[in-house]
């Protein structure tokens, strides 16, 4: 591949990637008879253009910070985690249990107990597929995705028939006590004197997500352990050469993977619906795959492109509510935009990184 | 697709002065979807005959998940839709918390009832309605046994099915009723293929007439029993001209008179709680052209002096969700 200038790589790629699923997108708005510059204006209206918006999009962009460092972790060590859904969804129990059961006296205790559960659960969920791997060599793709289905099932058993309250119908958790309720977002901002709209689900959890970037920074490339997962992921051989255990660095990196995925419980669970219902993850676990990939595993990158995909998902959500454009295309959008900027990324990396090699010729 | 672009003229207006279009009513399908041919239909297809006759517009969301109902809730409350009418129970939860945030907003739900003051909520007798599709069941059953596919399990479908083995057992105290539900999660009010392996399965057991009050997954049962030769029931919506000649009536369940009267009303909701019934007409059987040479004028007659006598009081018909008991069938 051609070298290019770093912030070719690191900006122009994926926004090159951008414009094209944005072009197809246009196209086909178009096809189905709409217009598809009202559909653009929407789209960035519902997402950033109000407080209101911002709200909504914080909080996917929270979601997506999560699935997203819980992916990238993953990389790191060449390990494509793509169990994020399950293990959020089991993070979500563990979130749901500790708040129904245990009366907490203050929110703030009830996040830090949350916070530990969703982790422990989503850890404890990415553990045998990371075990599976690491001993048996059962490849890591396959077992995850089908621990999502087990994750799935599994929630399906517990909310009808363990943890749904006497009486009721929708299969899902009786509401969380009053005392782990999470502060909005809205609520801070409007206490330091910054007007943000009320009744908008971002919340507290925004900022954990913030120190989770932080962390998994200092961790994957200032500490030792970080350095043994990024050694395992660029050559196990190497690694092993260097006294690196694979099966230990595995279940590890793995573990964190899981715990990350798990976290986002409290933003979703905890922080929003204040109950686990079914399906609580919405594809957060999947979206995180596609910011961890755009944002080249990197938590600045990967906090950029959670913004990016909450603002589309928001959007999405707008268009679906406000147009007749069917529910159906909202979708094809999202996934033309994870198209290009994840799966299509290397195409588009080839070309942008043949024209600066012409330019170079140009130049001598 | 077609019905998209037969709108596409007033969507386009509507498309983007929908935050400035006030009192404008929306309308939220839940999970199943907005064409499922049964109770979503039936809601879309009251909203429909308001927006024909008053050439009004209203808004319309169709729920892709669970965890989406608190945000379309709130979104349309905020941009000033008004009345909100929504349909399943599914809501219930979530409707009580947001109700109180929009006080000037009123709300309709359809199924269930939840109380705040600006919560008007309809539901329905489904098993009176049920008790005479039960009655036409074992009336036409040569093999004396009848099947019931119930969508999810919950009390709301068993009441379904109480009713519907009441009414079998009232016609024919040998009648044998099979009984079974689709899934226990929303899912199972859409998977047609799976409603129709059931029926397979219940015409194997003996049944011919099977009665379906499952939504979209319906659909699948009422293809099977037609392929089977056995004779089906619909439910919510009129869906005897889906399979002619082979669906033996169906279960109506006013959803779409609710809707049309709850846009009708517009902003002056009345509150509280009505109960859609046999003498309102609010549930019924369904006859057309469709089934005319399946329901001889006779029995025709028999199931409507049954009708009269329920509505006068003289036959009392069990609700499963008073008490969560059947004594007509055992889940």
């Amino acid at each position: 591949m051609e070298p290019m200038p770093k912030w070719a790589d690191l900006v122009l790629v994926p926004v090159v990637g951008l414009v094209l699923a944005f072009i197809v997108s246009g196209l086909m708005i178009i096809a189905t008879g709409h217009d598809p510059k009202e559909a653009v204006k929407l789209m960035v209206e519902g997402s950033v253009g109000s407080t209101y918006a911002w709200g909504f999009t914080l909080y996917y962009a929270t979601n997506f910070i999560f699935t997203g460092l819980a992916v990238a972790v993953a990389f790191h060590a060449a390990m494509f985690n793509i169990g994020g859904e399950g293990q959020a969804a089991l993070g979500g129990l563990g979130v749901a249990l500790v708040c129904l059961f245990i009366p907490w006296p203050h929110w703030t205790l009830a996040l830090l107990g949350a916070t530990a559960a969703g982790a422990a659960f989503g850890a404890l969920w990415a553990t045998l597929p990371a075990w599976l791997q690491a001993r048996r060599g059962s490849h890591i793709v396959i077992t995850t995705i089908m621990f999502n289905f087990i994750a799935a099932a599994l929630l399906n058993y517990v909310l009808v028939n363990v943890l749904r309250p006497a009486g009721a119908m929708d299969p899902a958790t009786a509401k969380f006590p009053e005392a782990t309720h999470l502060p909005a977002l809205s609520d801070w901002l409007n206490a330091i004197g910054i007007p943000f709209a009320a009744r908008t689900p971002a919340n507290v959890t925004l900022f954990i997500a913030l120190i989770a970037c932080v962390l998994v920074y200092l961790l994957i490339w200032r500490t030792r352990l970080g350095f043994e997962i990024r050694s395992l992921g660029k050559s196990e051989p190497a690694a092993v050469y260097g006294g690196i255990s694979p099966v230990k660095i595995i279940m590890i990196s793995m573990m964190l993977s899981g715990g990350l995925a798990g976290l986002m419980a409290i933003n979703n669970v905890m922080g929003e619906a204040e109950r686990l219902v079914l399906n609580s993850v919405e594809g957060a676990g999947f979206i995180g795959i596609a910011v961890a990939l755009m944002g080249r595993s990197h938590p600045i990158g990967i906090l950029f492109a959670a913004l990016l995909f909450g603002a589309l998902y928001q959007g999405g959500a707008e268009l679906g509510l406000w147009t007749q454009i069917p529910r159906e295309l909202v979708i094809v959008i999202q996934a033309l935009v994870i198209l290009f900027t994840g799966a299509l990324d290397q195409m588009i990396r080839m070309f942008v990184g043949k024209l600066f090699a012409m330019r170079r010729k140009a130049e001598v | 697709m077609t019905l998209m672009k037969s709108f596409l003229g007033a969507a386009a207006t509507l498309a983007l002065s929908a935050g400035m279009a006030l009192a404008e009513p929306a309308i939220i399908f839940d999970l199943g979807g907005k064409f499922d041919k049964s109770f979503n239909e039936a809601a879309y297809n009251g909203a429909k005959k308001w927006a024909d006759e008053t050439g009004g517009s209203f808004k319309e969301i169709e729920m892709q998940s669970e965890a989406q109902r608190e945000q379309a809730l709130r979104r349309l409350a905020e941009a000033g839709s008004n009345p909100v009418v929504m349909t399943g129970f599914a809501f219930g939860s979530v409707l009580g918390e947001v109700a109180p945030d929009y006080p000037e907003t009123d709300f309709v739900i359809i199924d269930m009832v939840v109380d705040q003051p600006n919560v008007t909520s309809v539901v329905f007798t489904e098993h009176e309605g049920s008790y005479l599709v039960g009655y036409m069941a074992a009336q036409t059953s040569k093999t004396n046994t009848v099947g019931f596919i119930g969508g999810m399990d919950i009390p709301l479908i068993r009441r379904f099915a109480c009713g519907y083995a009441q009414g079998a057992k009232a016609a024919n105290p040998d009648t044998t009723v099979i009984a079974n539900m689709t899934g226990t999660t929303p899912a199972a009010w859409n998977d047609p293929v799976k409603g129709g392996e059931l029926t397979k399965a219940q015409i194997s057991q003996g049944a011919d007439v099977v009665y379906a009050a499952a939504g979209g997954t319906g659909v699948g049962v009422l293809q099977a029993a037609a392929d089977a030769g056995a004779l089906s029931i619909g439910v919510d919506s009129n869906q005897n001209g889906m399979h002619p000649g082979k669906v033996l009536t169906s279960m109506m369940k006013r959803v779409d008179v609710a809707v049309y009267d709850a846009f009708t009303r517009g902003t002056e909701q009345p509150g509280g709680f009505s109960v859609l019934n046999l003498a309102s007409n609010g549930v019924g059987y369904a006859m057309d052209e469709n089934n005319a040479d399946l329901v001889s004028d006779e029995l025709q007659a028999t199931v409507d002096a049954v009708a009269d006598k329920i509505i006068a009081g003289e036959i009392t018909v069990h609700d499963y969700m008073s008490d969560e008991s059947c004594p007509a069938l055992s889940f």
